[in-house]
């Protein structure tokens, strides 16, 4: 977790030094808001990352001596499948199809956005399939044998 | 019944671990795979959420849009084989070139890197048993293929399809210059696209901050997934931008507002600054991307660790930092931007990248290298990458931008560029991968056509343009005079751009030939490195039933080859076997 707090830390260090050299130098506010905002998007979640990296015990995957076993367990709940994916991007696409034909699409963009907002959220609710981690291959001697 | 789209009669692998005889993950029989209960066919393709079945729909959707956009290309090239022809009108030359960029660019080569072989293989790569957050991955294939319709349906609209270029630069983009549905359209495809590569992009930081299995730290992940996770923050800083322009030339063209218009107090500049504050680093988030896929194919052919994993790294940072500081280079001519500023960082881009080349062959260097199809490619990227980096170097000082700026000199570059990286990289990465995700080889024959092919007729579809861009011919022309003299060298280059078109041929027969006799690759035919060669062909729903121990960047191989263990990261006991041939492997011999 500490590298990737750093990762993006240093990269909101980064385009901050850079945006204040912008401005001094060349004093045009469009390109001096993009590189700020770019240093605040590294900033906020790698401060984030690094507060928590002294606040949480070593997860294996930090650990370079982890064995397998011991991300043993329920990884998380997946979803098998689901159709709100695909409803909730046709609503979007006759959605924005609204801005170049007409309004007459919006009911139908906004009713399948609708429609998979709820849907999504009822499948949700019900859960999905809990993964269980791989479990460690066998010894490689015995892999050989 | 199960969630991937393959036929039922598919060959499953018959030896466990790689070529060598040493044994891989405790073999996975048909019987012992997880399955899972879901729809089949059709109804599996809308409603899977599996990452590999996303995977592969953006995979083949790019693929033809990427056929598409090359048929506009020959088309655009057959008109300039001679001058003043009249193969097609003015308008339907401009509404060609821009879709040929915009499909490339905007649907072909982002989303064939991060939203098919990254959808597919970065879960593989950290031992996942798929991306975080599958119900936003599905949106996101679903937002790109509507986003595809979207901009190809302009052809169907009265005025025709955009016809702007694919900068769409202001004022030539108001309503006024390109007028119709088929600008609009096409603003509206890049909507959709860009929400669609910002899910991909949160999906993927996730998966590799969150999903990594125990052991692989950060600075063991493979590089391909590195690069993923860097490009991955590239498009959460550059794509937003993109939209919010959109947004604001919609607004100009329809609403009223003045944004890029000077008769309300508008600068049509900014748009430019907007567009290249975007533009620039999606060079490179369709770059990197293809790095990381010949990062990780050079050391597998090579027989070797890779050399400088941590350089690579830091390189790939490097550039993708200072990407996001370099976008007015394209607006030298402009007279408005800050000319040191931006030179300065243009250059120094080309250090790491200097550094990954050096690699790269650090890696090759005294390696037992086969020149199997992936290999090929990769190295065919080396050479069409360098020339156009180093074309990139000359363009990064102002007073050679000047004399070629909007001339076929920068056409050449920037196509070297793309084309090194989407195409050569791209099928590296799709034949390194292709036995993964089938479960069965690709002919080697055909593969080495292909290349040949392509690398023939790139260097001679490209190299003329350099000269005849020197010569004085601008972007963007449908016609010229014959005192010109650009006719042979346009004539040269259009032969080159047939033969690349020809080549591809040997692909697709190769895709017709692999499915209709498949020979089975087995888990491992490469006796690859990383994770993904440890589990099946095709991998099973979700990846892994096991997983090796992960003590250095190359688990498999650490696993396969025990008496030669990576020590310490990037230093190994020479390997003692050449590599096995690729069909002899495939067949599972």
């Amino acid at each position: 977790m500490k590298v990737y707090g750093l990762f993006l830390a240093g990269i909101g260090v980064f385009f901050g030094i850079i945006g204040l050299i912008y401005w001094f130098t060349a004093y045009e506010d469009g390109g001096f808001l993009m590189l700020i905002g770019s240093a605040l998007l590294g900033l906020f979640p790698g401060s984030y990352y690094l507060w928590w990296s002294t606040h949480q015990k070593p997860q294996p995957d930090d650990d370079p001596s982890a064995d397998i076993a011991q991300g043993a367990g329920t990884i998380d709940s997946f979803p098998g499948s689901s159709i709100w994916p695909f409803v909730l991007g046709m609503g979007a696409l006759f959605t924005v199809l609204t801005f170049v034909f007409g309004l007459w699409l919006a009911p139908l963009g906004g009713a399948l956005i609708l429609s998979a907002a709820i849907g999504a959220t009822v499948e949700s609710r019900r859960g999905g399939i809990p993964v269980t981690a791989a479990a460690a291959a066998p010894d490689v001697d015995a892999g050989h044998a | 019944m199960t969630t991937t789209i393959e036929p039922p009669d598919l060959i499953t692998p018959e030896q466990p671990g790689g070529p060598d005889g040493h044994a891989g993950a405790p073999h996975h029989d048909a019987g012992d795979h997880p399955h899972h209960e879901g729809p089949t066919g059709i109804l599996n393709w809308l409603t899977s959420t599996d990452h590999k079945v996303i995977g592969k729909s953006y995979m083949i959707t790019s693929l033809v849009l990427f056929f598409i956009a090359g048929i506009m290309a020959l088309v655009i090239r057959v008109q300039l084989s001679t001058p003043s022809s009249s193969l097609v009108s003015f308008q339907t030359y401009n509404e060609l070139f821009t879709m040929h960029g915009s499909l490339m660019l905007y649907l072909f080569a982002g989303p064939f890197a991060f939203g098919g072989l990254a959808n597919y293989i970065v879960p593989l790569q950290v031992g996942a048993p798929d991306m975080a957050f599958p119900r936003l991955n599905a949106l996101s294939y679903w937002l790109y293929l509507g986003g595809s319709i979207t901009m190809l349906s302009g052809f169907l609209v009265a005025g025709g399809a955009a016809s702007f270029g694919w900068v769409a630069y202001a004022p030539l983009s108001n309503a006024t210059n390109s007028p119709g549905a088929g600008a609009d359209l096409w603003l509206m495809a890049l909507a959709l696209t860009g929400f669609s590569a910002i899910f991909t992009g949160v999906n993927l930081c996730a998966t590799i901050f969150y999903l990594r299995a125990p052991g692989l730290t950060m600075f063991r992940v493979p590089i391909f997934s590195w690069n993923m996770l860097v490009t991955a923050i590239l498009i959460l800083i550059a794509f937003p931008v993109l939209f919010g322009a959109v947004v604001m030339l919609f607004c100009d063209r329809h609403f009223g507002t003045h944004i890029f218009t000077v008769q309300g107090g508008g600068v049509p500049v900014l748009w430019q600054n907007l567009f290249w504050f975007f533009g620039h680093p999606e060079v490179y988030i369709l770059a990197l991307p293809y790095f990381g896929m010949v990062t990780d194919i050079i050391p597998v052919f090579s027989r070797k660790p890779l050399f400088g994993y941590k350089g690579m790294v830091f390189a790939t940072m490097s550039i993708a930092a200072l990407s996001t500081g370099v976008w007015a280079h394209h607006m030298f001519t402009t007279g408005v931007v800050l000319l040191p500023f931006f030179s300065l960082l243009s250059y120094m881009i080309a250090i790491p990248t200097g550094i990954k080349f050096f690699n790269w062959i650090g890696t090759m260097w005294g390696g037992q290298i086969s020149f199997q199809t992936p290999m090929l490619f990769s190295v065919g990227f080396l050479f069409a990458f360098l020339m156009g980096g180093v074309t990139g170097v000359l363009l990064a000082s102002p007073p050679v931008d000047f004399m070629t700026h909007d001339t076929y000199f920068v056409v050449a570059h920037f196509h070297q560029v793309l084309i090194g990286t989407a195409v050569f990289a791209g099928f590296a990465g799709f034949y390194f991968w292709y036995p993964k995700m089938y479960g069965r080889m690709l002919r080697e024959s055909l593969g080495k056509l292909h290349f040949w092919g392509l690398f023939i007729g790139f260097w001679v579809t490209f190299m003329p343009q350099y000269v005849v861009g020197l010569k004085g011919m601008p972007r963007r022309v449908a016609a010229y005079l014959p005192s010109n003299g650009w006719t042979t060298l346009n004539v040269i280059s259009t032969v080159g751009a047939f033969i690349i078109g020809v080549s591809f041929l040997f692909f697709l027969i190769n895709l017709w030939v692999s499915w209709r006799n498949p020979i089975p690759a087995g888990d491992n035919p490469w006796d690859g490195h990383a994770l993904e060669w440890f589990t099946t062909s095709p991998p099973s729903h979700h990846n892994y039933t096991h997983l090796p121990p992960i003590r250095s960047e190359r688990p498999t191989w650490d696993y396969n080859h025990p008496e030669h263990r990576t020590i310490h990261s990037g230093k190994s006991t020479p390997s003692p076997e050449p590599s096995p041939d690729g069909e002899k492997v495939g067949a599972g011999s």
